[in-house]
């Protein structure tokens, strides 16, 4: 019996299977489609002049490429009562980003170490509280964080807004550096202990060095809640200090005026580059922190 | 000539669970001790005791005549090596050994210089630039032992450093650690559950059960006269044969019978030990049941019995016989008659033999 | 005493952070919670006057209409975007050539902001000039997507948004799932001549019983945050159309003066996200203990 010929049978299934395949490569067309979609009319709007997002269709490309509204956006849009565009507003989340995240982290990387590697009775009780302490949703401090942001005369300013941030990362980095330090042997610990380095230079020269990757899904994740952040933007600063995300709602929902959409979109997306960039390059790091919380719970 | 380790009344507690319980052991400069046991009798945490990774709840510590029950490990004067080798991954080999040299503040030209002769001595000289991550096994476990010569401590400490391992590697650095401490004259105390490591590599052995020292002594003392069932059972392989017998005094000395549940009881008469009770444990080795010419001696007693299952093994055969209502095994020649199922004669070496009590397990001869 | 400092340095390292969180998250709590009891409005006052708070909460029309948002958009974006994730997860599972840019396509609104995502929504749902407008502009006079402006449909539109933003995430957590499973079992499915869609059904879905707690979890989390996305897109409209709890409380703590108002309510969603989020936490601690 020879299996040279190939049977009807066979055939049937190879043709299905090349049209499920086909099947499959459309749905995953269409998906990438309905995702890419926002984006796409997001930078062909901001590239075309206002009569033609009137009198136009909204997927079409422009018909004439024009950067005034992104001019506008970045230096001539009025949030509220000045018309200075998103930039120092972009410059004011650079100053409370780069900070927040660089302490957030740095705080995140000792206290992980500490739980991780330096047992002592109640740590992990103490993890524990500071753990949920990242699952409560953020109205129920806004009140009392208010307050004492005037008490200590932060109210309103950049540092008032990094404090906040570094406060409310804590729960988030250090659980993300103890999960990594957890899977370093102990015994390193103690060949270091026996050779006399002590707790500080056990952590510089050990665990440090050994950190790169947990450093970097930590920094990629603190940018992107702290310069995405709107809430804790829109209550604790005012007309100077805000935050991008700030400036683009106000400039997208002020009431004076004529509606300038290319100008809200160029706006939007000048506050969703940095992040995007970030996302674009260091993705994998990315999800890596998305999913290392949940899936190992 | 005082001692370079010396354990007084060491009581460890986690929590209300005791550890371990009343530890007594000296050890002189030049010995090999060898703590042994199954796991968890406490020989880790001994081991961990005396570099002071671990603080003791009771009793005394004292290190080349120096109390060291407070002192934190790096002024203890040890070197410790461990069963992962514990290798600090980003370093390489060169900065591996000399990082307590430099966590120490020890000058540049120092470091150099010990760092040559030890990695002469264990002949990593080409390694020095790598990182543990590209050697093996072997090559690792070296450097792991280079770190604690370095250090040129009074102790060393191994914590079952060969676990990790197969097996043909384990005896190669089985003798390189037993060269290394003939060579040195050093004192070192070794952590093991593998209790041909104890025999081949110790001067002195401390075999634990339970947090609880069984017995001390040297290869020869652990292996011809063990103080319990435990240390019977647990040193020597194949293990020991305890088999329940009845003793009796009578003219020439003690009548041990021993029972088979296929006809009569085997009858031996001990002239050598007397004053046993009536239920003794008869523990006899496989080496010392051997064919009736083969050993001659005064308390050399025969008796025939029947083999259940012949195994040979290459040099040796080992035979299995049912007495006592246990498993009997004697070691053969491999030229042996000895046939399953047949009765066979065999010669019992009572010189050799030790008794124990059946409810207490310790040693009655 | 440098002993005694260096026994005791990892507790005094960890210990600005512990007493941060304690001041910070459960004393802060603790202010929101008895300030709810009072009759606090522009300022907060302390003495305790019971649930008079939480009564008028609930006579409140505009709470009634947040939290019955808060269930149907809940609901609505839980369902649909966990069956999305799950149905591009097992389309990417296939072994497709290209896996990487794709994921990377469908995970990227997660790396935008909220408010940037309301923004582009609430364009494209323009009825004037977004889709509306073109689909009318290819010849469907009557076609209307007003749903923006619309009362009764408001809500739907915060739905959609955030089903475009969130689904790649649940995706990317299905998908890690998916190849958790043991390769073996499913090779012995296939050996057993299972076809493949049951295998899914019947052995790899039901495998990932946590995976989709997790995402449950992170998801209904989400959902009740969801305050910088109401924002952007409807500003809470049209009139209180899309009011959410989030929105509530902000607005009675910022532009209402009613303190009183603003921590009940915040109280209230504190105590939704207790209910879900601790169960959880506890079962999974014991998990890790058993």
């Amino acid at each position: 019996m020879t299996d040279l010929a190939i049977s009807p049978a066979r055939s049937q299934r190879r043709t299905g299977r090349i049209a499920l395949r086909w099947l499959l490569y459309t749905m995953l067309g269409l998906f990438a489609l309905y995702y890419l979609m926002p984006l796409f009319v997001m930078i062909t709007t901001s590239l075309k002049s206002l009569e033609e997002i009137r009198t136009g269709d909204l997927v079409a490309l422009p018909r004439e490429v024009t950067f005034d509204a992104w001019k506008t956006a970045w230096s001539g849009a009025c949030t509220g009562v000045q018309c200075d565009g998103v930039r120092p507003y972009f410059w004011n989340s650079v100053l409370i980003a780069v900070p927040a995240v660089s302490i957030s982290t740095l705080l995140g990387a000792m206290n992980g170490y500490v739980v991780a590697q330096w047992r002592f009775r109640g740590a992990n009780i103490i993890f524990s509280l500071m753990l949920f302490g990242c699952f409560i949703p953020f109205q129920v401090v806004l009140l009392p964080m208010a307050r004492i942001l005037g008490l200590m005369g932060l109210a309103g300013t950049i540092p008032g807004l990094i404090f906040t941030h570094v406060i409310y990362g804590i729960g988030f980095t250090t659980l993300f550096f103890r999960n990594y330090y957890v899977t370093i042997p102990a015994e390193l610990v103690k060949a270091a202990k026996v050779d006399g380095a002590g707790f500080f230079r056990i952590f510089w020269s050990i665990f440090l060095p050994l950190s790169l990757p947990i450093i970097v899904v930590t920094v990629i994740w603190q940018f992107t809640q702290i310069w995405n952040d709107f809430l804790f933007g829109v209550s604790f600063s005012q007309a100077g200090t805000q935050p991008i995300t700030v400036a683009l709602n106000n400039i997208v929902n002020s009431t004076t005026g004529v509606k300038e959409y290319n100008v809200d979109m160029a706006a939007a997306i000048i506050a969703a580059l940095p992040t995007l960039l970030v996302y674009v390059v260091a993705g994998k790091y990315f999800i890596r922190g998305l999913t290392a919380g949940s899936v190992k719970g | 000539m005082s001692p370079i380790l010396e354990i007084n009344n060491l009581y460890k507690n986690y929590g209300a669970v005791e550890v371990l319980k009343d530890i007594n052991v000296s050890i002189d400069p030049g010995d090999f001790l060898v703590l042994v046991g199954p796991s968890g009798c406490g020989k880790s945490t001994l081991l961990n005791c005396i570099a002071g990774l671990e603080p003791i709840s009771g009793g005394a510590l004292h290190i080349g005549g120096r109390d060291m029950t407070h002192v934190s490990p790096k002024d203890r004067d040890i070197a410790m090596v461990f069963q992962s080798y514990a290798l600090y991954p980003t370093m390489t080999v060169a900065k591996n050994i000399t990082f307590g040299m430099t966590v120490r503040g020890v000058d540049p030209a120092t470091k150099e210089r010990k760092l040559a002769q030890v990695a002469r001595q264990l002949q990593i000289e080409k390694l020095l630039n790598r990182r543990p991550g590209q050697l093996s096994g072997g090559q690792r476990q070296r450097v792991a032992m280079g770190r604690a010569l370095v250090r040129d401590p009074k102790l060393f400490l191994f914590d079952e450093p060969l676990s990790n391992l197969d097996a043909k590697l384990r005896v190669e650095m089985r003798t390189e650690i037993k060269a290394l401490h003939q060579n040195l004259g050093a004192s070192m105390v070794y952590v093991t559950h593998d209790q041909i490591e104890a025999m081949t590599l110790a001067t002195k052995i401390v075999v634990m059960k339970g947090g609880v020292i069984q017995q001390i002594g040297t290869p020869s003392e652990i292996y011809n006269r063990p103080a319990n069932l435990f240390v019977a059972d647990f040193m020597g392989s194949p293990a020991m044969n305890l088999i329940p017998a009845k003793a009796r005094s009578n003219g020439e000395g003690t009548r041990i019978e021993i029972a088979r549940n296929s006809g009569k009881p085997i009858v031996l008469t001990d002239a050598r030990n007397r004053g046993l009770p009536e239920d003794v444990i008869l523990g006899v080795r496989p080496e010392d049941i051997v064919e009736p010419d083969l050993r001659p001696g005064r308390y050399v007693q025969e008796a025939d019995c029947v083999v259940d299952i012949v195994e040979p093994a290459g040099a040796d055969t080992f035979v299995v016989m049912q007495l006592g209502g246990r498993q009997v095994t004697a070691r053969l020649h491999s030229e042996t008659a000895a046939r399953p199922g047949n009765p066979h004669r065999l010669a019992f070496d009572l010189g050799k033999v030790s008794y124990f009590a059946p409810d207490t397990g310790q040693r009655l001869n | 005493m440098t002993k005694w400092l260096e026994e005791h340095m990892p507790k005094m390292v960890l210990a600005p952070s512990f007493i941060a969180v304690l001041i910070f998250v459960y004393g802060f709590i603790g202010w929101t919670a008895w300030v709810s009891l009072t009759r606090s409005r522009l300022l907060p006052k302390y003495e305790i006057e019971g649930l008079i708070q939480y009564e008028r909460l609930m006579r409140s029309p505009r709470w009634d209409m947040a939290m019955d948002n808060l269930f149907v958009f809940g609901a609505l974006f839980i369902t649909v975007a966990m069956a999305l994730g799950l149905l591009l997860a097992i389309l990417l599972d296939q072994k497709v050539r290209t896996e990487g840019a794709i994921r990377t396509i469908y995970l990227y609104p997660m790396a935008l902001s909220m408010i940037v995502t309301g923004t582009a929504w609430k364009w494209i749902l323009n009825p004037g000039l977004g889709i509306e407008a073109m689909v009318k502009g290819w010849g469907f006079e009557s076609f209307t997507f007003d749903w923006v402006v619309n009362p009764d449909m408001a809500i739907y539109t915060i739905v959609i948004a955030a089903i475009w933003q969130s689904s790649g995430f649940v995706m990317a957590l299905f998908l890690a799932g998916l190849r958790s499973v043991d390769a073996e079992i499913i090779k012995a499915a296939q050996v057993d001549g299972i076809p493949t869609w049951r295998v899914y059904t019947s052995i790899i879905i039901p495998s990932m019983a946590p995976i989709f707690l997790s995402a449950f979890i992170v998801l209904a989390h989400l959902a009740i945050k969801s305050f910088d996305l109401v924002i952007a897109l409807t500003g809470g409209g049209p009139g209180y159309a899309t009011d959410l709890p989030a929105t509530y409380m902000y607005a009675m703590a910022f532009s209402r003066g009613d303190i009183g108002q603003a921590a009940s309510s915040a109280m209230i969603m504190m105590m939704v996200v207790f209910a879900i989020v601790v169960p959880y936490l506890y079962s999974e601690l014991r998990a890790k203990n058993d």
